[in-house]
């Protein structure tokens, strides 16, 4: 446990969240100039499988934590034990994948290592001795660079897909460290007593591609030639919050400043205007596409490649595009 | 019960940013309240309803933020108390945080605490869980939905809105609870409420009021720093149009245009 760099690997229901393993190909920027390996930090119920998958994307050595307690995430088991273990060990910063839960646990545990938390990395690069991180604020419209200069360790959560998935090295091992866990069930006064998850539902996060529909789909039934363009093409639905507002589409699908922000390498907005609160959330996609009857909709000073004209003409003739070129 | 609902004011979200020397401005924009906070303090004035008690708003910032206090009055909000001082200047979330839990010990028997989300300038969320662990009380962030409160058993059911879904879970009160959008419409001001506000006198506390160690907040006591802002670059796309003489003709070129790109 004296390696510099520290990784905290997120999971849901003992499986590494997809995103989890961008933090190891963070970490390893990092190894450059602190030396040494990479230890990740694995905490669940069943994660024995993770540990493994830690190794093979690039971890030395994996401390874990295999206890009941720790099944589902909550703040204060997985709080107090991140603090023990990385107070004790000391390390110069542990990254994360940045999502409600890794964010909850480095500014919980934050409090009890009297250290600073940095969210959202885009960037990572060394400054006199310490990281210094690039992230986006006020919505994206400005970048900040964020340092922890006098507290360890940097506690700092990189954005979804800002650094790429790591390759894994089949069969490649390292060193288990188990630790207990530091609650046990009676001392926890919050339960977890159900999840509900909506029907068939892609989430945004970490979608490659998403097909988003706007007030110009013009009604729930609207948003189904988006849904067929999204299904070929293995993509998720996102929307913007005049179309989540008239009850369309659930919250969960919104994109924008006071919906999810996301950064796929595709975005496709089917009547959405462009307004910079939806902007907020998509601006930082790798190649945006805009299908809207009005030229000067906002929304084309940030696309890439346009359409002018009806999207319910445009969509469907897309799907059917990629259904022959795609083999589906 | 008595609810504290923590406000911060910021820059309207529509404004045009500026930047000098890394130093924000933005013109003659308003300043308006953070917009996940609304959905708080239309919690806190919902669950006042209920359970009788009282809601009270409470900001950190400078003098300006009075008028996000006031909104919180206008709306219905108890009291509100302004936490101003020249040495915050420069707190990072977890100096916020620390403030925060002075102010709200220093409010006495509080049940509940409600956040917003994240704040739409600095866009960390951080505070909630920061400052549950400061007063070392339950913490449950990205609440969707608060099923039910019993003041008497002390207990608090709520649905949190997470990647996969909603996660519903009890907990002990009192609590520092985030909500987000979706778990109510925040309500406007009345004319009443509005007059009412204008008049009302906002106490204002400073460090040594809470008993804060100046050098535990503001710059020299933050963990964090941001030496630096500037603009987000700009990308150099021009937008191509793809034009066409039928809607098969225009998907087959953009096909054509993002099977070249391999994001497909
Ligand atoms: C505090 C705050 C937070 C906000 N947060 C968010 C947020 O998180 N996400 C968000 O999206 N918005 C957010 N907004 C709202 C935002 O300001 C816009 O109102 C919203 O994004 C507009 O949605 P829209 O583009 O779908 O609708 P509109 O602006 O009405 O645009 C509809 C577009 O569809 C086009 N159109 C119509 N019919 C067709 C057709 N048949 N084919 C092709 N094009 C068609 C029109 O030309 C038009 O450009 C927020 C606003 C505030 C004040
Ligand atoms: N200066 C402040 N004064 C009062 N409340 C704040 C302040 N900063 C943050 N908050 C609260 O904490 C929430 C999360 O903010 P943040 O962690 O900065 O993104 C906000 O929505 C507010 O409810």
């Amino acid at each position: 446990m004296t390696n510099k760099v520290w990784v905290y690997i997120d999971q849901f229901k003992s499986e590494a969240t997809p995103s989890a393993w961008e933090a190891l190909t963070a970490a390893k920027t990092l190894t450059k100039d602190l030396g040494g390996g990479i230890t990740a930090l694995v905490f669940g119920s069943n994660v024995g499988e993770i540990v493994q998958q830690a190794f093979e994307f690039g971890a030395d050595e994996v401390v874990v934590c295999d206890d009941i307690s720790l099944k589902d995430f909550r703040i204060e088991p997985y709080g107090a034990l991140f603090a023990k273990v990385v107070g004790e060990a000391k390390p110069e910063v542990v990254l994360g994948i940045a999502g409600t839960r890794t964010r909850d646990l480095f500014a919980y545990a934050s409090v009890d290592l009297s250290t600073g938390v940095i969210v959202d990395a885009t960037g990572l690069t060394m400054k006199d001795g310490s990281v210094q991180v690039t992230r986006p604020v006020y919505a994206g419209k400005l970048l900040c660079n964020e340092l922890c200069p006098n507290t360890r360790p940097q506690l700092i959560t990189v954005r979804v897909r800002a650094f790429a998935h790591p390759e894994a090295q089949i069969g490649k091992s390292g060193t288990v460290t188990k630790v207990d866990a530091k609650l046990s069930e009676e001392d926890l006064t919050t339960k977890v007593l159900d999840y509900v998850v909506e029907e068939g539902q892609v989430s945004l996060d970490g979608a490659a591609i998403i097909v988003s529909g706007g007030r110009g789909v013009n009604g729930p039934e609207g948003f189904e030639p988006i849904r067929q363009l999204a299904k070929v093409l293995g993509g998720a639905v996102g929307a913007s919050r005049a179309a989540v507002d008239a009850g369309w589409i659930p919250y969960a699908h919104q994109v924008g400043q006071t919906g999810k922000v996301v950064s796929p390498d595709l975005y496709i907005a089917c009547g959405i205007s462009g307004a910079v609160q939806h902007q907020a959330g998509m601006r930082t996609s790798k190649v945006i596409v805009a299908i809207n009857k009005d030229k000067d909709a906002p929304i084309f000073n940030l696309a890439k490649y346009g359409v002018v004209g009806d999207l319910f003409e445009i969509v469907p003739a897309l799907t059917e595009e990629f259904k022959k070129r795609l083999g589906k | 019960m008595n609810i504290v609902t923590c406000i911060k004011q910021v820059p309207d979200t529509a404004a045009k940013l500026q930047v000098v020397d890394s130093h924000v401005t933005w013109g003659d924009s308003p300043l308006i309240v953070n917009p996940w906070d609304e959905y708080a303090y239309e919690e806190a004035l919902l669950l006042k309803e209920k359970f009788g008690g009282k809601a009270t708003a409470i900001s950190m910032g400078p003098e300006t933020a009075n008028e996000a206090l006031k909104t919180c009055l206008a709306v219905g909000c108890d009291e509100a108390y302004l936490i101003s001082d020249a040495a915050l200047k420069g707190s990072d979330a977890s100096a916020t945080a620390f403030t925060l839990a002075k102010a709200i010990q220093k409010l006495g028997e509080v049940d509940l605490v409600l956040l917003g989300k994240q704040a739409i300038d600095g866009d960390t969320g951080l505070t909630a869980a920061m400052l549950g662990r400061y007063l070392g009380w339950t913490v449950l962030t990205q609440v969707i939905k608060i099923v039910e409160i019993d003041p008497k058993a002390k207990t608090i059911k709520v649905e949190r809105f997470m990647e996969e879904g909603r996660q519903v879970c009890s907990a002990k009160i009192p609590a520092v609870v985030s909500v987000i959008k979706g778990i109510n419409e925040p309500r406007y001001p009345s004319f009443m409420g509005i007059r009412k506000a204008a008049k009302a006198a906002i106490p204002k506390w400073g460090i040594a009021d809470l008993g804060i160690d100046p050098t535990r907040v503001g710059k020299t006591g933050a963990f964090v720093v941001w030496p630096e802002i500037y603009p987000m670059p700009v990308k150099e796309t021009k937008v191509e149009i793809i034009e066409g003489a039928s809607p098969q003709e225009i998907a087959a070129k953009l096909a054509d245009r993002l099977i070249a790109e391999k994001v497909i």
